[in-house]
């Protein structure tokens, strides 16, 4: 028999992974072009509603929309980027608040508008819920497959950016995004593609999430706030660190909930606030 | 109005001269507010409104003062507001209903708030600055919540009655009084904060916002200058709250929350900020856009405010004021 | 003079039939809802509850056209539920004010309509003391200690347990579900073995339930808001292996709403709600507001939100007729005590003394029929008033 303890951790572990999908493609924006982007959880709830209508209205296996969640939300993002974002890129950061505030906004009232202001339903295939017994512990199968998924694309990402020749650029823009340039980096195509591919992972994660917090025009907004102490937490333009500040806002929150539910609503916001006192650049930030 | 904040690098003047002239009354601030006297008689239908305008725009102004002046971005800015409504609802609600000594106390009150978390504000820049200001908001919206013997907790705080403003004009219906009040309120304030960024005092606040790395090395105590700008717009943020919960004699949660921090920053940033009238502007764009969307198309009026904001940085960047003196300077130079 | 006699009897007549379209006036109602942000699903569908009993039984009632004004609060902001209410009645000049999804934007209204005498129709807010704020506002939903302390007795007198585990947001609604069932429960010698107040913005239970679980209560009592987290609690309880068949679950009916149910599947099953509205009730009312309702709104199930909608208009048509078309508070609120109807949840009144609603709670089961998830009434309480006010009055 394993203490329940492991079971609190696993499912934080859970938890904090879905948080690091929703959150790394911000980390990769803000730290490498400065840009501020507060529509980000739009292209997440984009995603979610790519996976409930092609489960819903066209029959689609859950498993197939995930790459559709992912594909659209970057496609989508990339149009974004062109035809708005660009222009902003030497913009006030205030400028890029208001404007991104505007696309949610807008994404919002889209979202209601095609979908309803319904919670949207979704129904896992059965091989996907339940729990398995481990030894004692209740191990939930989705939160499982969340886990699995969070590391596969930790991996892939580490992959990605150590050992290819664009995941150099792209460290290279963010380290020195002048210097990138000098060195013929053609610093904008590196970043609407790692913008694009930020968003999709976005999108997954909101295709990820409707099982466990579901889906409302809301979304939109609802995740921002998480998002945005991940990324402070774990440093801006830094994979790890996104990995490890969701880890440990995601272990935190369910441990909180577990062990001292009094402080269930504020602990978070402890942690952030204690983690950004002993390291303002956040856990892995250098500036 | 535009040009109401005047070029800190006026060539061939002193800062003494930069500082007198920032003080002069250009007309079209008198027109200004003039204007604002003109729902008295225009619309008088929309003082409801227009006080909460009032209310709204002296909170921008607040914003300004830290995020203009100081360059210190807050998204927990609410916090001041709402712990200056809270304030100014219970004391009411405990029976002292007078409202210019309850708005006096609860600006005093927020201002202390202000003070103590100047403390951690003034040591960090940027993100970790912004991410400050929200966490501390944040718990202070959760701590609200679980106050709730105190505050009411979700349902609002209710009980609360005002006595007459000074002992007559007691809250009408039609807001006469509500609009009258705040309005006064929001003008005092604002000559104080034009006097503070027309000082000496506003000319150190905008070295930092621009280099905060070289101030130090002048000579100028910036974390005692943060502390200080940071306490000064968190009472006046705090009074605003007052005004809300005196005239609406209901406090809710949200007005501590993240929505209504995130909702100002926004306005700030749509009217202009750094501009002493940005956030005047900027409050009076957002609420009557939102007043009419919303009057017009309930269910989906955020899709036009986010159109609204969208083609405002576009073609107006640094807001509606920043872009509007961009023109005018455009075509002064051209003509 | 016969002739002349019928002839002026004729212009009489035709001069009374016209005479209505003639002076024909309207009543207005001004209708304050979220009908955008988090709470914008509840505000659609009680709109949808106002269309389809305006389709159904006209715009005109005793002589007056009926003209509805709506206003977006954008959720719980007392500060606009209050000036809205305001310009309401100065501006637009209204005679009713209706709607109401929260209790902090009713009692912000209830200012309103106290001052200007405005008769007040509260479609949904639930703390018990909001009517008490106005003598001219009246409610036809629900108090939610009406429900949780009809099934705080309920569970101990009948539904054969004797402990029980209290998990309830953490938040006004949540303690007054709480107090509502350990009350009664205790009251009827139930014994509260643990409670625990979850964040209102709480994303994932699982923490929770576990140590719900860990516990091995004999039952778990439970309130969550509307919206996403029932389901999110649902799952939650059957990934923690909560089986509904060993520790019982009792909750208020949004635990069960349609969407819920739709998204926690076969892990719903047995769990046990009072609630005064489901879409399966019996009756032939009922089937017809169904069957009207899916036909004009997409297919969705109207729940409690588009009923209070539905039964609020249907309070203000028949207090209108009673009037004669006097749309003066004083009239309307004299009008609006006592009066019984049936309704689509069965048969309610409105209590005099208090003006607050009283009706009929249910006690269902959620179980499969016909390969689809129900609520599944089995036994109900009739004539249930709200025990806070009962209470006050002792």
């Amino acid at each position: 028999m394993l203490p329940p303890a492991l079971g609190v951790l696993f499912d934080g572990f859970a938890y904090g992974m879905l948080l690091f999908l929703l959150s790394v493609g911000m980390t990769v924006t803000l730290g490498m072009m400065n840009f501020v982007n507060l529509a980000h959880c739009a292209f997440a709830m984009l995603g979610g509603y790519v996976t409930v209508t092609l489960m819903n209205r066209f029959g689609w296996p859950f498993f197939a929309t995930l790459p559709m969640a992912f594909l659209i939300s970057a496609f989508v993002s990339v149009a974004f980027e062109r035809v708005l974002y660009r222009r902003l890129y030497r913009a006030s950061d205030l400028d890029q608040v208001l404007l991104t505030i505007g696309i949610a906004f807008i994404s919002v009232a889209a979202a209601a508008w095609f979908f309803g202001t319904i919670q949207q339903p979704i129904q896992m295939p059965s091989y996907l819920r339940g729990s398995l017994n481990f030894f004692g512990l209740n191990i939930s199968v989705y939160r499982l497959f969340l886990v699995g998924t969070g590391l596969a694309v930790t991996l892939l990402l580490a992959f990605a950016l150590e050992y290819t020749r664009f995941g150099a650029q792209v460290r290279a823009a963010v380290d020195n995004q002048r210097m990138a340039r000098g060195l013929g980096i053609n610093v904008d195509r590196t970043f609407a593609v790692t913008f694009a591919v930020g968003s999709g992972f976005a999108g997954l994660g909101g295709a990820l999430a409707i099982e466990i917090v579901g889906l409302d025009p809301s979304f939109a907004f609802t995740y921002l706030v998480y998002v945005l102490i991940v990324v402070s937490v774990g440093g801006l333009g830094s994979i790890a660190g996104s990995f490890a500040a969701a880890t440990l806002i995601g272990i935190s929150d369910i441990a909180g909930k577990y062990y001292v539910p009094q402080l269930g609503a504020f602990l978070i916001y402890l942690v952030m606030i204690a983690v950004l006192m002993w390291r303002p650049a956040g856990l892995f930030g250098r500036r | 109005m535009a040009t109401a904040d005047t070029p800190i690098n006026a060539p061939g003047q002193t800062p003494h001269q930069i500082l007198a002239a920032g003080m002069r009354w250009r007309p079209i601030e008198i027109v200004f507010w003039l204007a604002a006297l003109l729902p008295f008689v225009v619309a008088p239908d929309y003082l409801v409104l227009a006080s909460q305008i009032a209310i709204t725009a002296l909170f921008a102004l607040s914003l300004d003062l830290i995020l203009g002046y100081a360059g210190i971005v807050s998204l927990g800015h609410a916090a001041f507001f709402g712990g200056g409504a809270y304030t100014a609802g219970i004391i009411a609600k405990a029976g002292w209903g007078e409202p210019l000594s309850g708005l006096l106390i609860a600006a005093i009150v927020a201002g202390i708030f202000g003070y103590a978390s100047s403390f951690i504000i003034a040591r960090f820049r940027h993100l970790t600055l912004i991410m400050m200001t929200l966490g501390l908001g944040l718990l202070l919206h959760e701590a609200a919540n679980s106050a709730g013997w105190l505050t009411g907790g979700s349902d609002g705080l209710q009980g609360v009655r005002m006595w007459p403003l000074l002992g007559t004009f007691s809250f009408d219906l039609w807001g006469k009084v509500a609009y009258t009040y705040s309005l006064v309120v929001l003008f005092l304030l604002f000559l104080v904060a034009r006097r503070l960024i027309n000082s000496p005092f506003g000319l150190a606040l905008r070295g930092i916002r621009e280099n905060p790395t070289r101030m130090p090395a002048i000579g100028a105590p910036n974390n005692a200058h943060i502390r200080k700008i940071y306490t000064i717009a968190a009472a006046m943020a705090g009074a605003a709250g007052a005004l809300l919960a005196q005239t609406t004699e209901t406090v809710s949660l949200e007005s501590l929350g993240f929505q209504r921090s995130a909702e100002i920053l926004v306005m700030l940033v749509l009217g202009g900020a750094g501009r002493l009238y940005g956030g005047l502007i900027g409050a009076l764009i957002f609420m009557v856009a939102r007043d009419q969307f919303s009057g017009i198309n309930p269910q989906y009026w955020y899709f036009w405010i986010g159109i609204l904001l969208v083609v405002v940085v576009m073609f107006l960047p640094n807001g509606v004021l920043g872009g509007l003196s961009r023109l005018t300077s455009l075509w002064r130079s051209r003509s | 003079m016969r002739a002349s006699h019928l002839l002026l009897a004729g212009i009489a007549a035709t001069a009374l039939g016209l005479t209505p379209v003639l002076a024909q006036e309207s009543v207005k109602i001004g209708v304050i809802m979220t009908y955008s942000g988090q709470f914008a699903d509840a505000a659609t569908q009680m709109d949808n509850g106002i269309k389809l009993y305006m389709k159904q039984h006209g715009d005109t009632v005793a002589g007056k056209k009926i003209e509805i004004i709506r206003k977006d609060t954008g959720g719980p902001a007392p500060d606009v539920a209050k000036r809205l209410a305001q310009e309401l009645v100065v501006r637009d000049k209204v005679d009713i004010l209706a709607g109401f999804v929260l209790t902090p934007n009713a009692m912000a209204a209830s200012d309103v309509s106290d001052q200007a005498k405005k008769f007040m129709v509260i479609m949904n807010a639930a703390t018990a003391i909001i009517t008490t704020k106005s003598n001219y506002s009246t409610r036809v939903s629900q108090t939610l200690p009406q429900v949780t302390e009809t099934l705080g007795k309920w569970a101990a007198t009948k539904g054969g347990v004797t402990k029980a585990y209290s998990m309830v947001s953490d938040y006004g609604p949540g303690h007054d579900a709480q107090g509502g069932f350990e009350r009664a429960f205790k009251a009827a010698g139930g014994e509260i073995v643990g409670a625990v107040r979850m964040p209102v913005a709480n994303p994932d239970f699982s923490a929770f339930v576990q140590r719900a679980k860990d516990l091995n209560p004999q039952s778990i009592f439970t309130f969550v808001p509307g919206g996403a987290q029932p389901a999110a609690l649902g799952k939650a309880f059957a990934e923690r292996g909560v089986n509904p068949k060993t520790i019982k679950i009792f909750g208020t009916g949004e635990v069960t709403d349609d969407a819920a149910l739709k998204n926690m599947g076969d892990a719903a099953l047995d769990i046990i709600t009072a609630w005064h509205y489901d879409h399966n009730h019996d009756s032939k009312l009922n089937k017809d507001f169904v069957a009207a309702y899916k036909k004009d709104f997409g297919g969705d199930n109207p729940n409690f939100f588009a009923l209070g909608g539905y039964d609020g208009m249907h309070l203000i048509y028949e207090t209108l007729k009673k009037t004669g078309g006097k749309a003066d508070g004083d009239s309307l609120i004299a009008a609006a005590k006592g009066l019984k109807w049936e309704s689509p949840r069965g048969p309610v009144s409105i209590d005099p003394e208090t003006r607050d609603i009283i009706q009929t709670i249910y006690i269902r089961r959620v179980e499969k029929v016909g390969g689809e998830l129900k609520n599944v009434e089995f036994d109900k309480i009739e004539n249930v008033k709200d025990p806070v006010k009962e209470a006050m009055k002792k």
